[in-house]
This record gives structure tokens, sequence and C-alpha cells, in this order.
């Protein structure tokens, strides 16, 4: 069971509660092939630095989770059906990535350094 | 024509010492560069969104790969620009 993130960017037309069925459905389909999701992190509507399909602002959406390595072959499928999925992107979180993410969540965030190099 | 070696400066050419580099990563013992965290990836991009090499960062082989990982995972999901100007 590796740890996977899986970062979706969602059209901004999307209302409400379209982005929680969206969020649902992509958790479900983790949890019924076998994954058990950590951590879900919707970041919401948020403005892109370049503009992907015509639309400068999208919702974005964090999934962290562990599952199978045969798992993110048929998330893919989902994700490249799905038509309000504008991108996505799966990552292999290796053991420090997992520990800063959970470090991240507990408030204590690793990376804000504030002594300047 | 006086002789190289003879001209003597009034003040002593200040040779100011230059302040040594270091990888902060291995200095601050972080371990992992997050793609998520933008405002932190900036530090490593020049205004016009290229990323700085790494005789300026002063960064370690092995992080500077790392962080040119994250930039380049950052941009494909829109949260860094490709190319811009004035970033900053």
């Amino acid at each position: 069971m590796n740890n996977y993130e899986l970062m979706v960017i969602f059209t901004p037309v999307l209302s409400e509660e379209d982005y929680k069925v969206a969020q649902k459905k992509f958790a479900d389909l983790i949890k019924e092939t076998g994954g058990t999701v950590t951590h879900e992190n919707p970041w919401g509507l948020r403005s892109l630095a370049y503009p992907i399909q015509k639309k400068t602002t999208g919702m974005y959406l964090v999934l962290e989770y562990s599952a199978p390595s045969d798992l993110n072959e048929k998330l893919k499928i989902q994700l490249n059906r799905d038509e309000n999925v504008l991108r996505h992107m799966i990552t292999a979180l290796d053991k420090y990535a997992v520990e800063y993410n959970g470090r991240k969540r507990h408030g204590v965030s690793a990376d804000s350094k504030t002594v300047e190099a | 024509m006086a002789v190289k070696q003879e001209i003597k400066y009034l003040t002593a050419v200040k040779t100011e010492k230059r302040q040594k580099k270091y990888c902060r990563f291995k200095k601050m013992g972080i371990k992992y560069v997050d793609y998520k965290d933008a405002e932190f990836l900036k530090k490593f991009l020049n205004d016009q969104g290229k990323m700085l090499p790494r005789r300026i960062t002063g960064n370690s082989l092995k992080f500077q790969r790392k962080v040119a990982q994250a930039i380049k995972k950052a941009r494909q999901m829109a949260l860094l620009p490709y190319v811009t100007d004035l970033l900053k």
C-alpha cells in the first residue's frame, strides 16, 4: 500500500454541491477499490496562473490516500472520462512527504522559514 | 611611468569577504519540497518565472533537483506560471 496524492482542478462553473458530489465521488472510488483516504483537502475556487481551456479560475481539490499500486489506473480512467475535470495529477509520496503532510496538518509547517538564505 | 606595484592607494583596497553560500535545505533539515507551496517555490524563480541556477540559489545538487521537480509540478497544476513578467 503506497501513498499517493491526487490533485484535481474542476471547472469554476461547478456549483458548491456539485463540487462536493465530485469530491465524494473520487473519495468513494478510492475506498471501494481497496484504498484508504487519509486526508481530503478542498481548496475551493482559486485563480489559475495561466488560463486552462479558456478558464482563468478553477476549483482545486487535494486528496491524500494510500492504495494498492493498481488503483491509479482505474482512477485515471474516471478522471479522463469526467468532463468537469480540467486537469489532474497523481504524485507518489515518499516517507518524507507523508511525514511533511502530517506535520503540516497539525499546524507545524516545516517549510515556512522565517530566516532568509 | 610609475611601475605597477609602486602605486600606493590612499585607502587599502577593501576586498569584502564573500558570504559563504549554504544549502538552506540541509541547514534547516527540510527533507521534502512541497509542490503545493507556491510561495516558497517563488524564492527559486526570477521575476520572469524562470528557475534560478544553483550558483545563485546556493542549493546542493540533490535539493536543486527536488526544487526543479516541484516547480515543474506546480507549473503543470497552474500554481506557478510558465512565463510571466513581474512575478514577485
